[in-house]
């Protein structure tokens, strides 16, 4: 008759690891449908110029991080320093995606705070966003010289995940070649 | 009262085109696919809403997207395919049977059935049969009958 006191006792010990488990975890953290699958094509204008265009052809020989952003976006503010410093700490160049944003307000924003990008993709009705899976600016993607998507960082980039994350493995990317 | 009321209809009815203009190229039968379609799909911002509830911008979008896909005359299948594609599988409120969902599907008939079992064990132990009543013995009880039809004789006898 032991196992009917135990039996609760595992039980509720279980539920209670479970239970804690869900909590710990970030929701609105969902996994990527695209890592390791080849980064979605696109073509569309600079923010420079609707005369010039990007396409995805942009990725092949170069690892690069392709940062979503736009001007109406605070957390994108908030990043942008740090996506100026990787560039500069890993050489890595960084293609911006201008998401539903007006070329006024991109170009002043860039004005105003500084340009980390190479070239910025112009996509003012979130198609090439939706192509890409993005839910919420900012975004930021690692993709390999390949075309391949490597990594995905949801929201602004922290100092630590930066540091922790993000530069070893684009350094450990730059190695493997 | 009676001519407010069909004022108010009227306005409502002829509000209904600009509130549903993406779905102005959609027959019947296809919108109504595409409400049981938005209401299938979760909105990735604004999580635990489908997209047909949310107000959120994306989710607008996505509705879009819905709209524009069935126009074009692609199946259900299809349009969920194109979605899980970029935002995993996620945005579905009904996610497919898979190796990463077996627990999911499953999990609640497996805790039904060890609350079951559970609640069986618990019943037998507490409605145990009654023990079996050892068989007649007349010749014992032909005895005690006996005594004791002559027993209260003899009593009877001493207290008098």
């Amino acid at each position: 008759m032991r196992w009917r006191l135990i039996v609760p006792v595992v039980v509720v010990f279980a539920l209670i690891v479970m239970l804690g488990y869900g909590l710990t975890r970030n929701p609105s953290e969902l996994p990527s449908a695209f890592i390791d699958k080849p980064a979605p094509s696109f073509d569309v204008p600079t923010l420079d110029s609707d005369q010039e265009r990007i396409t995805d052809a942009a990725f092949q020989g170069n690892i690069t991080l392709v940062n979503v952003w736009a001007s109406w976006c605070v957390a994108c503010r908030a990043e942008h320093e740090l996506i100026t410093e990787i560039s500069r700490r890993t050489g890595v160049p960084v293609i911006g995606l201008n998401y539903k944003d007006t070329r006024e307000g991109a170009l002043r924003w860039l004005g105003r705070y500084g340009n980390p990008f190479a070239v910025v993709a112009f996509d003012p009705a979130g198609e090439v966003g939706i192509d890409w899976g993005v839910a919420a600016v900012p975004e930021t993607f690692v993709v390999d010289r390949d075309g391949t998507i490597r990594y995905k960082v949801v929201g602004a980039i922290t100092r630590e995940e930066m540091n922790d994350t993000l530069i070893p493995k684009l350094r450990q990317l730059k190695q493997a070649s | 009262m009676r001519h407010a009321l069909s004022l108010l209809l009227l306005l409502v009815w002829s509000a209904l085109p600009t509130a549903f203009a993406q779905t102005a190229d959609l027959n019947d039968a296809q919108l109504e696919r595409y409400h049981e379609l938005n209401a299938e799909l979760r909105c990735v911002i604004c999580q635990n809403r489908s997209i047909a509830e949310s107000d959120a911008p994306l989710a607008k979008d996505l509705r879009g997207i819905v709209a524009r896909q069935l126009a074009e005359g692609r199946s259900d299948d299809e349009i969920k395919a194109y979605l899980v594609e970029r935002y995993g599988e996620w945005v579905l409120y009904d996610p497919p049977f898979s190796w990463s969902t077996w627990v999911l599907w499953l999990g609640p008939f497996v805790l039904l059935f060890v609350g079951l079992v559970f609640v069986i064990a618990v019943m037998r132990g507490r409605y145990r049969a009654p023990e079996p009543r050892p068989p007649l013995d007349r010749e014992r009880l032909a005895r005690v009958l006996k005594s004791h039809e002559a027993g209260p004789d003899d009593t009877d006898k001493d207290r008098s």
